[in-house]
């Protein structure tokens, strides 16, 4: 009993450690990472002893030190407790959704099998979704705590995107519960293990030959609904090129703007954690998770016949280590995108969200039930 | 174990809390709240019927009635915005004559 | 055990929060808290899937209509000084919450509850209720959102 809540407790903080580091490191590369897109040298400035380790030393040390150190300022006008309470409901859900994010396979340790995952609920993504709807308050308290137009526009703005795009993210994986058949995350990741032939009926020899040989990912099953997901969950993490409600040239950085010191880190962390929860939702969804291509509970079984046997500690680092390396894979792309498009006018994220993506995730609904049924049919 | 009886009576007290608000209140947006409030507490007891009933029919009610939720608040609050565009004024005892 | 009472002493203060706070934005959030609270006792009460749809529809869509409606038409300035009206109506509220109160208080219930499956309140237990014995009812809510969306646009138009 004590020991089963001591595992639960030890895999929560290793969650929330690996993502609020990441969250940082996630800094660090953006702001080195576009100093090398824009042809300058970013940030560099500050060093201990001379060791300024390429803008290390600048982002993970003295940003912090800098953030925390400031006076904490609440407009005079404003409202005192909603001001100080809304940056904690932008970091919340931020963090919270790693409970059901699997990041590995069940571990056997002896006769305890260790489930990689902080909770397994069996309403699984639909946390996620609820988790995702409840970081609205922190735009939308923040913006009217601070007694600012400016920043009541941002945050209006902000919380009217954010709804938007929720619904399209929604539909957008309803396709994949289809597919898949289960709410739950880690059933979804052990569901991207087979590989595609085994679904496909004897008929379609062609078929087979061509992607029968695939992993059964999200992204080979559900093309179309990984491009709607990934702009919606961009949108949702009001990333750019969806960053208007907070949008640095424009509106004077919308709802942060009355914000400095610790609040303003907060909804800082608040952003990276979103986006490292996006890149970790698009890998479970998606990209099988934790799944290595071929890479079964005893080792490697390739498509051409070949196995490799691994032992069973060895397995599970792989996948960990795979997992890791798509999340970071993911939040990089995040950050790409960042720096190389401009940014959305404010009707244009309305239409998109509206006019483009809700269609095309009913279509792609109704698209995949088709092929469900063609393919149980036949 | 907790009985039903507590369940109850904390849905019994939440409702009553919400019956004060809309009687109360003289800002109909607050009377609105007060009345998602009553709408909680009676899906607090429907649950708790569920559970201690063992049948499902609980929670689909509570589901509709979630649903229907939604439309009466979306259009309550439509209703608000329109008579604040006319009377100036979120307080429902200037609105008791059915004319000017 | 202690966490429905706990709950239950939380919900009962925010609920209080949401019915005399003179700030309205202050009784939004006391609200949200509330149906986050009672979305956590859904979830004790073995029914996960409506409390995260409690979450989900509750506390992360109306509430923010509310606040949204609440920011467009700011009432703080319109609160008149004396908020409140006390008297015969809160006489008359206590007396039904006393009335509820008594009325509940019976010794009936089965002292050991019913003992849930595995699957009671999962989502497919709730989906398969949904689609076979009350798929009318539910084809009857998706017309009525359709209803309540068209009239909440009509409504809320600017007349030009």
């Amino acid at each position: 009993m004590i020991v089963d809540f001591g595992i639960i407790a030890l895999k929560a903080f290793l969650v929330l450690f690996m993502v609020l580091n990441l969250a940082g490191v996630l800094g660090w590369i953006e702001r080195k990472g576009s100093a090398l897109m824009q042809d300058r040298i970013g940030a560099n400035r500050a060093s201990i002893l001379g060791f300024a380790g390429m803008g290390l030393i600048n982002t993970l040390v003295a940003d912090p030190v800098k953030f925390l150190t400031k006076e904490d300022f609440i407009p005079p006008r404003g409202d005192k407790f909603l001001h100080t309470l809304a940056p904690c409901m932008a970091l919340f859900p931020a963090l919270v959704t790693f409970a059901v994010i699997p990041f590995g396979d069940a571990l056997q340790i002896g006769e305890r099998v260790i489930n990689l995952q902080v909770a397994n609920l069996n309403i699984g993504i639909l946390y996620v979704f609820a988790m995702g709807s409840l970081g609205v308050y922190g735009i939308v308290i923040g913006a009217w705590a601070s007694n600012n137009k400016f920043s009541l526009l941002g945050g209006v703005r902000g919380s009217a995107q954010m709804i938007s795009y929720e619904v399209a993210m929604g539909l957008s994986v309803i396709g994949i519960l289809m597919v898949y058949g289960t709410l739950e995350l880690q059933e979804i990741a052990r569901g991207q293990g087979t590989l595609i032939r085994e679904f496909l009926p004897e008929s379609w020899r062609f078929l087979k030959a061509a992607i029968g040989w695939l992993p059964s990912w999200g992204i080979f099953l559900q093309p179309l609904a990984f491009l709607l997901f990934f702009t919606a969950a961009v949108a949702e993490t009001k990333r750019v090129p969806f960053d208007l409600p907070e949008g640095e040239s424009e509106i004077v950085a919308g709802y942060h703007v009355e914000y400095s010191g610790g609040k303003f880190l907060m909804f800082f962390a608040g952003e990276f954690a979103e986006i490292v929860t996006a890149a970790a939702l698009m890998t479970t969804l998606f990209f099988g998770g934790w799944q290595v291509p071929y890479l079964l509970r005893d080792g490697f079984h390739f498509p051409w016949g070949a196995t490799w046997l691994l032992p069973h500690l060895a397995v599970t680092l792989l996948q960990v280590g795979a997992f890791a390396v798509k999340v970071v894979f993911f939040c990089w792309l995040q950050i790409l995108l960042r720096w190389s498009v401009p940014r959305f006018r404010y009707d244009q994220v309305m239409r998109l969200g509206w006019k483009m993506l809700l269609p095309l995730a009913l279509l792609n609904v109704i698209v995949t039930a088709l092929v469900i049924v063609a393919v149980q049919q036949l | 174990m907790v009985p039903l009886n507590h369940y109850l009576i904390l849905s019994a007290a939440i409702f009553a809390i919400g019956v004060v608000g809309v009687v109360i209140r003289r800002n109909l947006i607050v009377v609105l709240m007060s009345i998602e409030l009553m709408l909680n507490a009676v899906n607090l007891t429907f649950i708790a019927f569920s559970r201690f009933l063992g049948s499902m029919e609980g929670q689909v009610i509570v589901f509709f009635v979630m649903a229907v939720a939604a439309a009466e608040a979306v259009v309550g609050l439509a209703i608000i915005i329109s008579v604040f565009r006319h009377r100036q004024s979120l307080d429902p005892q200037e609105m008791q004559l059915l004319k000017w | 055990m202690i966490i429905f009472y706990t709950l239950a002493v939380l919900l009962i203060l925010s609920s209080l929060m949401v019915v005399f706070q003179r700030n309205v934005v202050h009784c939004a959030m006391a609200l949200v808290a509330a149906l986050f609270l009672i979305a956590i006792l859904f979830v004790t009460l073995q029914a996960p899937m409506v409390g995260v749809l409690q979450i989900l529809v509750y506390a992360g869509a109306i509430m923010v209509l509310f606040l949204f409606v609440i920011m467009l038409l700011n009432p703080t300035s319109l609160e008149p000084r004396r908020g409140l009206s006390w008297g015969f109506g809160t006489v008359v509220a206590l007396l039904l919450a006393v009335a509820l109160a008594a009325l509940v208080s019976h010794d009936e219930a089965p002292a050991d509850p019913f003992a849930a499956t595995e699957l009671f309140g999962a989502p497919e237990s709730l989906a398969k209720s949904l689609f076979t014995d009350f798929v009318l009812p539910f084809e009857i809510a998706s017309v009525l959102l359709l209803i309540a969306i068209v009239g909440a646009v009509v409504l809320a138009k600017r007349e030009h």
